[in-house]
């Protein structure tokens, strides 16, 4: 093996990637827009929950519990429904996510020290924001109880159960997304600078020229690798220092850690991008296969949902899944604090990756027939 | 103003914006075609013939001037003009992915052509271009020659006033050319159609009724091809070099004051002299060579107008490493080589072997099956079956080490567009192992040797075809290889870039360097030593141009081109397939 | 037939026969929904299930059993007893659990005294959106075993304020019945920019557009003629796609199919527009690749409203949503399987699309010129 050769072809393929500006665009631009868009937009945390109010007994209990929910930064009332039938469409149309429903009788039965029913309505259709708003108005009226309970000297429930959150002590979703963009913004812009570079040469021509010159396959695949993996690098310190600086996402764990991670998960998916484009005839066959991986690869990593709640099947494609890994050790790194040992587990997967979609690529190189 | 023209162009400039600066493709040109007439557009590459059929039928607005097509104003009504003329692109819009009669359809549809005379059209068009038996195969799947043909009908569907041609006949084999030529002018005789049609190969401008004349965005000139080439009477002279290699005498000659041009024609060079120089005293009595008067032809003029003077050789030599070796050795060996692809057999049982220090060329038509020996020459592809050597080794398993003996360039262009020349060369260089003084060196010598310092930081895919071409060709040499593939490198070049591709090659035979080289332009395998004729996977027939042409020789052609010693070999295979058929 | 017609009809025709002989597009418009819809629909789940709780009981008795056993039949849980508090706190550090039920030696005796027990519950807050399900399940079985417990001594308990919950249109709150109308939203997006993206770009890069340009044929004919066989295509795709929803994942459609038929051909419309804008653009297949990608695909995911909520988001967030079409298309998809023909949420949403189409053909047609510079 020449270092020389794959120096001489690494910087060959940076300059092919970044003299023309619209690609030097691609690669830099989307990717830090995105962080900042998505960081902001993926929450599952909910504020504002838009409720509308249906309060026949206007009794002090109950209008108490309303100035309740009003002062919750969860939720703001937008309507005050004036009869029943107005609930319905208030839902219907999406005004409002949520209705309270007191009975007429609501706060003298309080009084009276019976129990008095106070129904939800809630819009289902996000089953996920239906059963989070609901979390929110049992947890604002589990609090209402006790007070209520305290203040008039009757007894309190046995047991108040206070569950205590480890590494995310706000539960705060940006926590959990913010690094897990990371994941596929790298995933998405190593794979666009490696998955086109062989389809794109051999569409060109060019594949051919540097087939007959001494360049092995070894170093072909090196050269071709570097760039992906540089740039990768490049953009995960930056999107690293904007999530700490910027969403204020701590780094408890060990940063070499979290480095040997970036740099196999960088040739996890380098190796899958040149293995596409080294399958692939043309440009557009690469695009289609990169899409092809990129999407499922996004869903099926845990990145929004887990990949615990998915069938044992779906549970057992996402091995090959390189993200999978690396979002563990990411959040496991900047949350829970983690050093080597504790990520060993998710090390040693991306290597079998990496070496199994090198060599195919590698190989394919010269045996891709046209 | 005689608007009976049917294309007419007045104080036509063109500038384009590249970067900061402004590009002028045209500057001025001003002429009016006359109708029912076949007009040549002539010019070197880069002088700004597609700009001008562009501007013709409305797809480019010119900066100043006017154009006026079958009397309408192409910048007012563009649309007007698109639907009113026909128009071939350099590279035709064939779908490939539809047959060719689905191509038909679709452009029948577009002009509008009635249903009801469209059977008619069709079968004159089919017959005509020969393409009959094949309407249902898909246009992908056509030859070179019969893609044009089918692009040319696709043209004519609708019988246009005015058929603009743009090179229809780049890389088209001798054969197809001609037919191609026919169908032109058939139109013209039997629908009185005009046409212009530009081309590089100038042999098709004595074809033509008028011949306009493009250097660098400049029309030079415009009138009957006799009109450019009869000045020239008495100036142009077949030499014959008397037992001194015509190689040499060619280097002799273009080196020699009051010569414009020396070019290889079988066993003689066609030498073209300045007007101002005594032709006989200097060919004859001072460098002691046998002369004979030359009909002037087209092209000899166009080299006498635009060949720069004055200009030393290409010096490739002195820089070349000192090969070792007998001239004897054979470098390249091929037994029996096979390659199917699927059913197809594109490559089908051929032999030849080629010396030390040889120019060897394979001729034949766009899909004989020249490309694929080569890829399998340089280990890009694997043979199917027979034995090859190169230099002694099977490129394919060989050490990677070994390929650096061996320099190739593609047929089409393929180094990297998005780079620059100088980091062109600069990789190229070092992909070979080159680095440092010896890397900078050799890009110096490169760029010093085929004249692109004037392109140096010009993005490649950005440069002219012919400075493509040099770039290739520099590329292929930087690690200064023992042997040299060359794949159709002058395809679609102009005349003056073939020369110097030329000149530079034998330079490079001279110093011992073996070329191995595909064409498919007839009269370029004058410049070999020794060539094979292929056809349809198969060698026809192997020998020195001289022996090639002698098969061909006959009673009614005494002096046959090495186009009729083409034509002659491939309708005896031809012949002979149907015998063996029948 | 008038000669615009014709041509209109010569265009379709060539397209169709391209789409048939190119294996990429069909696969585009009827393999990828399948593959991607089998894989969404069964891979995107937010309903935790069997979450693995470890349990550690420092002293056990009956009261500590009972609880311990209330855990163990839920079906949210898969309990996993620990002997100490170090073992299960490492098996979280690990993420071999997802959280940790910590008795300790005096709880049963202090429990159903009404002070505070000495009882602990830490969950792994990584994934907060989980974290809370997990704390809510835990609440629940919680209060559920309190009240059985105080029910059987005889002394139910009393809370002044009793909710009663009502999920309307998914009252088994199954996330599934909203994801795949979602995902139905974003599969379509990719499908019409992806198809249509390469189109236009594919005719510049193989050099066929400069013959069709010199031709009778008007730009808007050419757009058309394109247009009309990919939507067709298109439409295939997500009439597939609806089939999978209403037969595989039960997802239930609660509104008449033209309704469905109407907004997805709005949708479908808008989706290639994107397309073709892109390719337009562009005149490239590799670029106008890469912008289709970026455009489609994380946009409609994140923003759309699929899975995080567009409420909850900054107001500058909100505002760009408004600019990504599958937002309008996910909306009406969710009201259309689920509630019914809800008309002010479908005829906002789709007065959106309408304008957005707007905008688009006339950025198409701004964009195409029959000229080279």
């Amino acid at each position: 093996m020449n270092p020389w050769h794959i120096l001489a072809l690494a910087r060959k393929e940076f300059l092919a990637l970044l003299r023309d500006r619209r690609s030097r665009i691609i690669i830099i631009v989307p990717p830090i827009l995105q962080l900042f868009i998505f960081g902001f937009a993926a929450s599952y945390d909910l504020d504002d929950v838009p409720i509308a109010i249906y309060n026949p007994d206007g009794g002090s209990v109950s209008r108490e519990l309303v100035a309740r929910f009003e002062g919750s930064p969860h939720f703001s009332i937008r309507q005050r429904l004036g009869a029943d039938d107005q609930v319905a469409p208030a839902i219907n149309n999406r005004q409002v996510l949520m209705v309270l429903r007191f009975g007429p009788d609501f706060s003298s039965r309080v009084l009276q020290g019976r129990s008095a029913p106070l129904q939800v309505i809630v819009d289902g259709r996000n089953s996920n924001t239906a059963m989070t708003a609901l979390n929110y108005v049992r947890e604002l009226v589990l609090a209402f109880n006790r007070d209520l309970q305290q203040r008039r000297g009757q007894p309190l429930p046995p047991v108040q159960l206070t569950v205590r959150a480890w590494y995310n002590e706000n539960l705060q979703s940006r926590w959990f997304i913010v690094p897990g963009i990371i994941g596929s913004l790298l995933l998405v812009v190593t794979l666009l600078v490696t998955a086109l570079s062989v389809a794109r040469e051999r569409e060109q021509g060019t594949f051919d020229q540097l087939l007959v010159t001494p360049l092995r396959p070894l170093e072909i695949l090196i050269g071709k690798s570097l760039p992906g993996i540089i740039i990768g690098l490049l953009e995960a310190t930056l999107i690293l220092l904007l999530m700490v600086y910027f969403f204020e996402v701590p780094v408890r764990g060990s940063l070499p850690a979290l480095y040997t991670g970036i740099l196999l998960f960088l040739l996890a998916t380098v190796g899958v991008g040149l293995m596409i484009s080294s399958i692939a005839l043309t440009q557009q066959q690469a695009i289609l296969g990169t899409f092809l991986f990129i999407v499922p690869a996004v869903i099926l990593s845990g990145f929004t949902t887990p990949i615990a709640n998915m069938p044992e099947a779906v549970q057992w494609m996402t091995t090959i899944n390189p993200l999978r890994y690396f979002l563990v050790i990411v959040r496991g790194v900047t949350l829970e604090g983690d050093g080597f040992a504790l990520l060993a587990g998710q090390f040693w997967p991306m290597l079998p990756i990496a070496l199994t979609t090198l060599t195919l690529a590698g190989w394919l190189f010269r045996h891709r027939m046209q | 103003m005689n608007d009976d023209s049917p294309l007419r162009f007045s104080q036509v400039s063109l500038e384009f914006a590249r970067g900061r600066d402004r590009l002028r493709a045209l500057d001025a040109v001003d002429f009016s075609l006359a109708p029912g007439r076949v007009c040549g557009l002539i010019g070197p590459d880069g002088a700004g013939k597609t700009s001008l059929m562009r501007l013709a039928c409305g797809l480019l607005r010119p900066t100043s001037g006017s154009i006026h097509v079958l009397g309408i104003d192409a910048r007012a009504r563009p649309q007007a003009v698109q639907s009113a003329v026909g128009y071939m692109p350099q590279r035709f819009g064939l779908y490939e992915d539809l047959s060719v009669q689905e191509n038909l359809d679709l452009y029948a549809d577009l002009q509008g052509l009635e249903p009801e005379v469209r059977p008619e059209r069709y079968d004159a068009l089919m017959e005509m271009t020969g393409l009959a038996p094949f309407t249902g195969r898909l246009a992908g799947k056509l030859s070179g020659g019969m893609k044009q043909k089918l692009g040319l009908a696709c043209a004519l569907l609708r019988a246009p006033r005015l058929l603009l041609l743009d090179e229809p006949t780049v890389g088209v084999d001798p054969l197809s050319r001609r037919e191609l030529w026919h169908i032109v002018y058939g139109q013209v005789r039997d629908l009185g159609m005009t046409v212009l049609l530009s081309t590089a190969y100038l042999d098709e401008a004595d074809r033509c009724d008028e011949v306009l004349l493009l250097h660098q965005g400049r029309l030079l000139g415009q009138g009957p091809p006799a009109d450019f080439s009869e000045p020239l009477r008495g100036r142009v002279f077949q030499v014959r070099g008397e037992g001194r290699s015509q190689r040499r005498l060619q280097q002799e000659l273009e080196q020699t004051p009051g010569v414009i041009d020396a070019l290889a024609e079988g066993e003689t060079l066609r030498v073209v002299t300045e007007a101002s120089t005594d032709a006989e005293t200097l060919l004859r009595t001072q460098l002691g060579l046998s002369l004979q008067p030359a009909q002037p032809r087209f092209e000899d003029a166009f080299v006498a107008r635009l060949k720069p003077r004055g200009q030393p050789a290409p010096a490739l030599g002195d820089l070349l490493a000192p090969l070792s070796g007998h001239s004897d050795d054979e470098v390249i060996r091929v037994r029996q080589l096979t390659r199917r692809f699927g059913d197809f057999i594109a490559v089908n049982g051929v032999s030849f072997s080629v010396r030390r220090g040889e120019v060897f060329g394979l001729l034949g038509a766009n899909g004989a099956g020249k490309t694929t020996t080569f890829r399998m020459l340089c280990g890009l592809l694997p043979a199917s079956d027979g034995e090859l050597s190169v230099a002694g080794l099977d490129l394919r398993v060989a050490r990677a080490e070994a390929r650096r003996r061996i320099g190739y360039m593609a047929q089409k262009f393929s180094l990297y567009g998005d780079l620059s020349v100088q980091q062109n060369l600069r990789f190229f260089a070092s992909a070979y192992g080159l680095r440092g003084r010896r890397q900078s060196e050799r890009v110096d010598w490169a760029i010093d040797a085929f004249e692109l310092e004037a392109y140096r930081p010009v993005n490649a895919g950005l440069l002219p075809l012919g400075f493509k071409q040099r770039l290739s060709f520099a590329a292929a040499l930087m690690h200064q290889p023992e042997i040299l593939f060359l794949d159709e490198p002058t395809s679609g070049v102009d005349p003056l870039a073939r020369r110097e591709f030329w000149a530079r090659t034998n330079a490079l035979a001279e110093a011992g360097v073996t070329v191995l080289v595909t064409t498919h332009f007839m009269e370029e395998a004058n410049y070999c030593d020794r060539l094979v004729i292929m056809a349809e996977g198969q060698v026809l027939a192997e020998g020195t141009p001289a022996e090639m042409k002698a098969r061909a020789r006959s009673e009614a052609l005494p002096d046959p081109t090495m186009e009729d010693a083409f034509i002659h070999l491939v309708e005896a295979h031809e012949r002979a397939a149907r015998e063996a058929v029948a | 037939m008038t000669p615009r017609g014709r041509r209109l009809l010569g265009m379709i025709r060539k397209e169709s026969l391209q789409i048939l002989r190119d294996p990429s597009s069909i696969s585009i418009a009827f393999v990828m929904p399948v593959v991607l819809l089998l894989l969404f629909g069964y891979g995107v789940s937010l309903d935790a299930r069997s979450i693995p709780l470890g349990i550690v009981i420092e002293q056990p008795d009956t009261t500590t059993q009972s609880l311990a056993g209330a855990f163990e039949r839920s079906e949210f849980f898969a309990p996993r007893r620990y002997g100490s508090i170090q073992q299960a706190q490492q098996a979280l550090a690990e993420r071999r659990i997802d959280g940790v039920l910590w008795l300790r030696n005096d709880f049963s005796r202090r429990a159903l005294r009404g002070d505070t027990a000495p009882i602990g519950v830490f969950v792994n807050g990584v994934d907060s959106n989980q974290a809370n399900i997990t704390r809510g399940y835990i609440q629940g079985t919680w209060l559920a075993w309190l009240q059985h417990v105080a029910g059987a001594r005889g002394r139910p308990l009393t809370l002044p304020v009793a909710l009663e919950q009502r999920i309307w249109f998914n009252p088994a709150v199954s996330s599934r019945l909203f994801l795949v109308p979602g995902l139905i939203a974003i599969i379509m997006t990719m499908i019409g920019s992806l198809l249509t993206a390469m189109v236009v770009a594919r005719e510049w890069e193989r050099g066929t557009m400069e013959a069709l340009l010199v031709t009778p044929l008007h730009m808007a004919e050419m757009l058309f003629g394109k247009l009309v066989p990919y939507f067709l295509l298109g439409m295939g795709g997500m009439l597939l796609s609806v089939a999978m929803a209403l037969l595989l994942f039960d997802v239930p459609l609660r509104s008449p199919l033209w309704l469905l038929a109407g907004s997805s051909a709005l949708f479908m419309l808008l989706s290639l527009a994107i397309g073709l804008l892109i390719s337009i653009v562009t005149r490239n297949q590799f670029l106008a690749g890469q912008v289709a990608l970026v455009v489609s695909f994380l946009p409609s995911f994140l923003l759309s409203g699929f899975l995080f909520d567009i409420h909850s988001m900054p107001q500058w967030v909100q505002t760009l949503t408004y600019l990504v079409p599958a937002r309008y298309f996910v909306a009406m998809l969710q009201t259309l399987f689920l509630a019914g023909p809800v008309w002010p949420v479908l005829l906002a949403n789709g007065a959106a699309m309408l304008l957005m189409l707007v905008v688009l053909t006339v950025a198409v047609v701004r964009k195409s010129r029959k000229r080279l510079d």
